[in-house]
């Protein structure tokens, strides 16, 4: 086991890298370069311009500036002896603009050491500012996740047990109707209906009443969580009755079921003990990833409800063109895909014996 | 995940079973697909709303007689049933009955077209990869995954902010985007046909490997192509209507379903028909899309026995 999970970890590195290359292609094909973002103010001189170019790095070959970008760049240009001019470099010119004096010491760390630059708009880490909404962000999609699953699960095992019947069709028109709905305009009704000024039932946008100092305990704002995540879990209600079903007909048709009911076991006994159990074993291992595409999924509903969450973020900052958010974003949320898949493999390995990678 | 591959299974059974099953497995999804009634309706509707569409132009200027483009600021936010506007008109007062129609050709045209990209790139990539195996498969799976890594719809925005695109570039972005699903199933696929004895009997008479990829496994992906078509089109129609949604999707004057619905959402008091009538045909589309889908797997359940 352990020897297949440090197979598997070292499987992920070349996937990162990968995610991290297609990012910085991304960003290099972007238009608008950070030097005019950054000094939009007309009376900035060309030289004072210049210099922020050399320090950005802008003009420098791409595989350098990727490489700055993921190692930093105080191993390429460094000062030894503490007068802010650089006096030794490595890959790159100790004078990149050529006006006769060496350019300051490179302090970037790369976002490998977990320096994704300074978000143009928020002027902040960027990952502290996902630090902030991630947790909105969890928060949101595990009440989705546990009310889905519980309502979800059941339904699915139901349909699988009455393939075919009246149960099994109904739910089956009413997942493909959840799934058909545009959830923007799921969520437009329920406002309209629900939050309106007529009723005003629900509070139609935010994590909670806008007070200082952040939000009270969750169970003190339920009613924030009611309309979003009621469009969320429509969708995955829908998906995990589906998956559910397909996951218990799968199991049921295996030879070791045609061996319990041989011995004659009762139908209850076949279904819930051989059947559920085992066909529980891929939605279990599965939860991991699903919690992970549901955060990059929610980018809509974040906006819909002004739900301060990551998607939300990574929405205004493409929006405003703030790269260094953008970056992080995408890269963070490639890293937590990656672990999540990572996890649900292992998991997978140790319910299911007969699974060997 | 571990996938069951279905196979067919021999079975011997009464003489009016045997006659069902020496058809091809064509036939019989065919057969099948005639007694289904609701997938039957669902294509009837997809394939009207395709030809409306189509005949956009002629319709709105020789049975409506009017113009999708021209403003007419003295008639916004006419209601449903108005002189000469069937379905009324938007905030600038052009016909809404004809912008729908003309959006019904952007939104099903990339639907369509981004599909059908994704579906040619997934089946070539998937069939050359799962035929050869190897180095080529390591390299592609690795790709696959790290594409797979990154949220799908932030790659979308980001794309598309970058790019700024028009319907056709939008094609381009959602196509290349969206053939990995469709890869990885054909690939599965073909390491199981490529040890079938034909496949190794076309190889034992001498027939080239592009031979053998295109003409006997290829066709016999046909029923996996059409039921992630379908789905495909569906998912692409509601990816469409969020892009634009969210401000990155086809940008007006252009209507497309998408982005008529979401100017609607901000004028729901004044004409709500202006929500009702895109988010209905999004709603239709993509449901009759699932059954379609839906349907065509039943029928080429090679499980089923009927």
């Amino acid at each position: 086991m352990t020897k297949f999970i440090i197979r598997r970890l070292l499987q992920s590195i070349p996937t990162f890298f990968g995610v991290t290359i297609i990012a910085f292609l991304i960003m290099v094909a972007a238009p608008g370069d950070p030097v005019s973002l950054l000094s939009f103010n007309p009376t900035t001189r060309p030289e004072q311009r210049a210099i922020l170019a050399a320090k950005l790095g802008v003009s420098d070959s791409v595989p350098i500036q990727y490489l700055r970008w993921l190692l930093g760049d105080d191993w390429m240009r460094w000062d030894s002896d503490g007068d802010d001019i650089a006096d030794g470099s490595f890959l790159i010119a100790l004078d990149t603009n050529g006006d006769g004096i060496n350019e300051p010491p490179g302090d970037r760390y790369g976002i490998l050491r977990g320096d994704f630059g300074r978000s143009f708009t928020y002027k902040q880490d960027p990952l502290t500012l996902i630090g902030q909404f991630l947790p909105a962000t969890i928060e949101l999609q595990m009440v989705v996740l546990t009310v889905s699953i519980t309502i979800g699960i059941p339904i699915g095992v139901l349909a699988a047990i009455w393939r075919g019947g009246f149960f099994d069709n109904i739910t089956r028109i009413l997942a493909v109707i959840g799934n058909a709905v545009p959830d923007f305009w799921l969520a437009f009704l329920l406002i309209i209906f629900l939050a309106g000024p007529g009723l005003g039932l629900f509070p139609s946008g935010g994590r909670c009443a806008p007070i200082r100092g952040g939000c009270p305990p969750i169970y003190q704002r339920l009613s924030y969580l009611v309309l979003p995540a009621s469009v969320l879990i429509v969708g995955a209600i829908a998906g995990w009755s589906r998956y559910m079903r397909a996951a218990m007909l799968e199991t049921i048709s295996s030879d070791y079921i045609r061996t319990a009911r041989a011995k004659g076991l009762s139908n209850t006994n076949v279904w819930f003990k051989h059947g559920l159990r085992n066909a529980l074993i891929p939605v279990a291992t599965f939860l991991g990833p699903v919690l992970v595409g549901l955060i990059g999924s929610s980018v809509i509903i974040e906006r819909i409800f002004s739900w301060p969450g990551y998607g939300r973020l990574t929405l205004t900052a493409v929006t405003a063109q703030d790269y260094p958010i953008v970056m992080a974003s995408v890269v963070i949320g490639a890293l937590l895909t990656i672990l999540a898949y990572l996890i649900s493999d292992v998991l997978y390995a140790v319910f299911d014996p007969r699974i060997r990678f | 995940m571990a996938s069951v591959q279905t196979q067919p299974v021999i079975q011997l059974g009464t003489e009016k079973e045997k006659s069902f099953r020496s058809k091809s497995l064509l036939q019989k999804a065919l057969y099948r697909l005639r007694h289904d009634t609701l997938t039957l309706i669902a294509i009837g509707v997809i394939i009207l709303l395709t030809i409306l569409a189509v005949l956009a132009p002629f319709i709105s200027n020789s049975i409506l007689q009017v113009d999708y483009t021209e403003p007419a600021l003295r008639n916004t936010f006419a209601a449903i049933n108005s002189p000469g506007h069937v379905l009324g008109t938007d905030e600038l007062g052009r016909d809404h009955l004809a912008r729908l129609l003309y959006g019904g050709q952007v939104s099903l045209g990339i639907g369509f077209s981004a599909a059908i990209l994704s579906i040619v790139i997934g089946v070539t990539v998937g069939v050359v990869t799962g035929y050869y195996g190897g180095i080529v498969d390591d390299l592609i799976i690795w790709f696959i995954t790290t594409l797979n890594s990154i949220p799908q719809l932030y790659l979308l925005l980001i794309l598309s902010s970058v790019l700024s695109p028009g319907p056709f570039t939008l094609v381009l972005v959602l196509g290349f985007l969206g053939w990995t699903g469709t890869t990885r199933l054909v690939r599965g696929e073909t390491f199981s046909l490529r040890e079938r004895e034909y496949v190794v009997a076309a190889r034992a008479i001498g027939a080239s490997d592009l031979r053998i990829m295109f003409l006997h496994i290829v066709p016999n992906l046909l029923s996996l192509v059409v039921i992630t078509l379908a789905l495909g089109i569906a998912g692409l129609i509601l990816t469409e209507s969020s892009l634009s949604f969210l401000g990155f999707g086809v940008k007006s004057p252009t209507p497309s379903w998408g982005n008529m619905l979401t100017a609607g959402l901000d004028l729901i008091r004044f004409a709500p028909h202006l929500v009702i009538f895109p988010g209905l045909l999004i709603m239709i589309t993509v449901l009759c899309l699932y059954i379609i889908g839906d349907g065509l797997r039943d029928a080429f359940d090679p499980k089923l026995s009927d």
